[in-house]
This record gives structure tokens, C-alpha cells and sequence, in this order.
């Protein structure tokens, strides 16, 4: 019935809807699963990422496949087609570099989301072409907001959240979000974890969050430190009181030593509950 | 095309431990006439931006009021305040891209508070600026400039900046050429800008007209 409407992006259908943007928007839910998670106690962001495309052939680079950093105090990650995000990020790097030459100082995160979803939107009213099929996870820090985590879909609407997970399995990954983002723990010094001692990283208990979402709506049980791309955003206080915001991407080593740190943790569990389900 | 740049505009400006004060003189004048004596020469940019401007009528308030409109519109479209570094740089910026095409004759004072305290940016037609503790334009800065120098100290209280201006004020009134009988003073701190007298009193602006029938004394309505 509504096959009439979704030919073009510039026609409602019947019902109100835009049937090309919602269409787009499904395309987002078969990439590659991404989280991101704002630490609670201010100590930074994680974002974390299924990669799809593992092959022994293809070249390790230092380019990678889901995170990409917007400016100095901004990175992203993407979900969708890769090269549609490509020309998004190559606009958010451009309206960065011209805030930075305007006001010598690095732009609001917000603003910077906000430009690229005015941009994705007019691929929705106008030219009739198609819209973007990506839908991104900015993560950054400035001044006024601190750190700030917001999600973008290629209808051009934009939403700030605390956590959250777009791409493959979102919904499970939601969940488990509900019932397990609070500040008890994700504090270190709460955690149970046995594995990390104390003078861990404190995103730690943020870190191993992610890699278990991940591990939720990944299809393989078998998980490889491989197929996860892993990065911090933090910041650090330098002497003239000017903050440093930095990115570091985990590498191979790290990413198993958190992987294999969760992983324990998860059969643990499964032991306690098988254990006490049989006390009944 | 050149039009000759007046220097006659007087604006002071000194920073103290929590607020930046400006000063500009009030006369308006052409050539041999004095067309008023209240001209207000320091815009309120926004709540806690203030730029004096000085130089030829038409430039000076053009400029102004398109740097205080686009911070308006800055405002209004972003969520978060822009802090005095970025106000000023892009009053910077639009004065050096229109440099090598249509030049703006503005000299320019602008003063803010923002997150990081009190600042001060002193820009002149050229667009060159530097952040300052005290700064003057003008031929006043000949005269000013020392008196500043001898008696602004690092952390003054507003009594202490005042009595710095009540300085250099007495001197050009002394000394230079130019009658200079009427200063406007404003000051911006962490409540905002207000316009005070020289004992550091808040003067209030005048009102704008209203247009309420109950306020008219002509009308007809009371009988």
C-alpha cells in the first residue's frame, strides 16, 4: 500500500511517514555494534565497537574501521555504511578547523553534532537524493558541558545520553544498560572485579560494561580481541590549568587483557548461579 | 576613497581582580563641529561582553553592532555562552578579512567575563590584537598610558581601578588639546555590565518609551 511513497525521500506517505529515511534507518541496525558509555564519576568516555571485517589479509593500518576522531577533543564512531560516514566526517572535521580559525578556541560538542544533523537532514528535504545511511556515536569534551556522548541517526535528529548502544542487537545491549549503568558500578572501587587492582584505570568498570555488551550482541560466542576497537576519551589538568583532552585507541594486548578480565567474570558468575540453583 | 582615521576618540580600559573596566569619551564631532555631547561609544556585546569602538561615525557603530548582532545570534542558535577569547577573536577575524578589501577605520576595546575571569582585548583597524591588563586608543593613550603604567597594580578592587581612571581622566583634562568633560564608565564583572558613575555608583539608563495609554498625560481616557 505505502509502496507508492517510499520511491523518493521527498514524499510523505499516506500516514505521515518518510519511508526512505526510516528505511535508512533499518540499515543501521545490521552494522557492526557500537557502545559508548560516559563515565559517571567524570573521568571520560568509552566508546567500544564491533568490527566486522576481520580477515588475516587485510593490512593492519592505523586507520580503523569504526572510530575516527572529529578534532582534538572529539572522536565518533560509526555505524553504517562506511562510505557515507566517510564524507560525514570529512564535513565535521572542515566545520571544526573553521570554528577553530573563527574563535581560536575548539568548538562545543553539541554545536558540532548539530551542523552534521543539519547536514544529514537536508538530504531528507532536498535534491532528491538519497539520506545518509550511518548513524554515528560523537563522543567529546568541552568547558561548558564536559564530557558529552550524543547519537545521531540519518533522519538528522540528535539525542545526548549517558550510555548507549546503536547497530546489531541494540536492544540487548539497552537492556543490560538499564539494569547496569549506575554510579555504584562503574567506581572502581566497587567493582568486583577480582582481576584489576587498584591503581587500575579508572574507566576501567566502563571499559569491561562495553566489552560485555558487546559479547551480548555479538553473533559469535567465541569472541576474539580482534574484533573489538576500543577507545578512551580522557582528560588531563596541565599546570597553566588548561585541560588536555586526549583519545587513545586500546591496542591488541589491552583489549585481551579487559576481554579475558570479563570473560572470567562472566563464567564466575555462571558458576555461582549454576551453584546456588542447585542448592534448591 | 581614504578616510582620514580620527584619533580624537578617547577609550581607557583597565582589568582589575574580578572585573574590567572601560571608559570612552562622549563627544560625537566633524571637523570643526561637536554634533552631541552623549554619544555612548561602549555596546553591551551581550550580559557579560562589553566593546568600546572608536573612529569615524559609520564604520564604528556598523562594525559594533554587526560583531554585538552575531553574538547575539550565537546565543540564541547555541546553548552555551562564547567566551571573551572567542568574541574577540571573531571580531578579529572579520576586521582582518575585510582588511585587504573594505577596510573597517575601527579601533576597539572589548572586555569580558567569562568562566576564566576578567579579560581585556585591545584591536586596532588593523586587526591586530593582544590580550591586556590596561589599554588605551587614541591620542589619549599618549597621555593615559604612563599614568596607568605608574599607578595599576596586579589585582585592583574596582575603588583602586577607579581612582587609576580619575588619574587619567584629570590628566587629559589637563593636558590635552581636545575638551574632554564627560566620560561613560562601564564596567563588567561576574553579575554582568552596568554603567557607573566615576565614585563607582551604578547609573541607571534611561528608559525606553513606552507606548501604554496609562502612561500618556495627554490622554483623553483619564477624564
Amino acid at each position: 500500500m505505502s509502496r507508492r511513497y517510499d520511491q523518493s525521500t521527498t514524499t510523505f506517505s499516506p500516514e505521515g511517514r518518510l519511508h526512505q529515511v526510516e528505511y535508512a534507518m533499518e540499515a543501521i541496525n545490521n552494522a557492526g555494534t557500537c557502545v559508548g558509555i560516559v563515565d559517571p564519576n567524570g573521568n571520560g568516555i568509552v566508546l567500544a565497537a564491533e568490527k566486522r571485517v576481520v580477515s588475516k589479509l587485510l593490512a593492519p593500518s592505523k586507520i580503523s574501521e569504526k572510530t575516527y576522531p572529529i578534532d582534538d577533543h572529539i572522536c565518533c564512531l560509526v555505524a553504517g555504511f562506511s562510505s557515507d560516514a566517510a564524507i560525514l566526517i570529512q564535513e565535521a572535521r572542515l566545520g571544526a578547523q573553521r570554528y577553530l580559525y573563527t574563535y581560536q578556541e575548539p568548538v562545543p560538542v553539541e554545536q558540532s553534532v548539530k551542523s552534521i544533523c543539519n547536514y544529514k537532514q537536508s538530504y531528507t528535504q532536498f535534491g532528491g537524493l538519497r539520506p545518509f545511511g550511518v548513524a554515528f556515536l560523537f563522543a567529546g569534551y568541552d568547558i561548558n558541558n564536559g564530557f558529552q556522548l550524543y547519537q545521531t541517526d540519518p533522519s538528522g535528529n540528535y539525542s545526548g545520553w549517558k550510555a548507549t548502544v546503536i547497530g546489531q542487537n541494540n536492544q540487548a545491549g539497552k537492556s543490560i544498560l538499564k539494569t547496569d549503568y549506575n554510579e555504584t558500578n562503574l567506581t572502581p572501587n566497587n567493582n568486583n572485579n577480582e582481576n584489576n587492582n587498584n591503581n587500575e584505570n579508572p574507566l576501567t568498570p566502563s571499559i569491561n560494561l562495553a566489552i560485555k555488551i558487546l559479547l551480548k550482541t555479538m553473533d559469535s560466542s567465541t569472541p576474539d580481541s580482534s574484533r573489538f576497537e576500543i577507545t578512551l576519551l580522557t582528560k588531563n589538568k596541565r599546570d597553566d590549568n588548561e585541560v588536555d583532552v586526549q583519545y587513545m585507541k586500546l591496542n591488541d594486548k589491552e583489549i585481551k587483557y579487559y576481554l579475558d578480565g570479563v570473560v572470567t567474570e562472566e563464567e564466575k558468575k555462571k558458576k555461582n548461579e549454576a551453584s546456588t540453583s542447585s542448592d534448591i | 576613497k581614504r578616510r582620514r582615521l580620527t584619533m580624537a576618540d578617547i577609550l581607557l580600559g583597565v582589568t582589575g581582580k574580578d572585573y574590567v573596566l572601560l571608559a570612552a569619551d562622549r563627544s560625537a564631532a566633524r571637523s570643526i563641529i561637536v554634533f552631541k555631547n552623549d554619544e555612548d561609544k561602549i555596546l553591551e556585546l551581550d550580559s557579560h561582553k562589553l566593546m568600546a569602538t572608536s573612529g569615524p561615525q559609520g564604520d564604528r557603530t556598523n562594525f559594533g553592532e554587526y560583531i554585538q548582532r552575531n553574538l547575539q545570534l550565537y546565543n540564541l542558535a547555541n546553548s552555551v555562552p562564547l567566551s571573551t577569547h572567542g568574541a574577540a577573536n571573531f571580531a578579529r577575524r572579520e576586521l582582518a578579512e575585510a582588511l585587504r578589501r573594505s577596510p573597517w577605520q575601527v579601533n576597539s576595546l572589548i572586555a569580558g567575563f567569562d568562566k576564566k575571569g576578567p579579560s581585556l582585548y585591545y584591536m586596532d583597524y588593523m586587526a591586530s590584537m593582544h590580550k591586556v591588563d590596561k589599554a588605551a586608543h587614541g591620542y589619549g593613550a599618549y597621555f593615559t598610558l604612563s599614568v596607568m603604567d605608574r599607578y595599576c597594580v596586579k589585582d585592583m578592587s574596582l575603588e583602586e581601578g577607579l581612582s587609576v581612571l580619575k588619574k587619567c581622566i584629570h590628566e587629559l583634562q589637563t593636558r590635552f588639546l581636545l575638551k574632554c568633560n564627560s566620560f561613560i564608565l562601564k564596567v563588567v564583572d561576574k553579575d554582568g555590565t552596568r554603567i557607573i558613575d566615576m565614585d563607582g555608583n551604578t547609573v541607571e539608563p534611561p528608559k525606553p518609551k513606552t507606548f501604554n495609554k496609562s502612561d500618556d498625560s495627554d490622554s483623553k481616557a483619564d477624564e
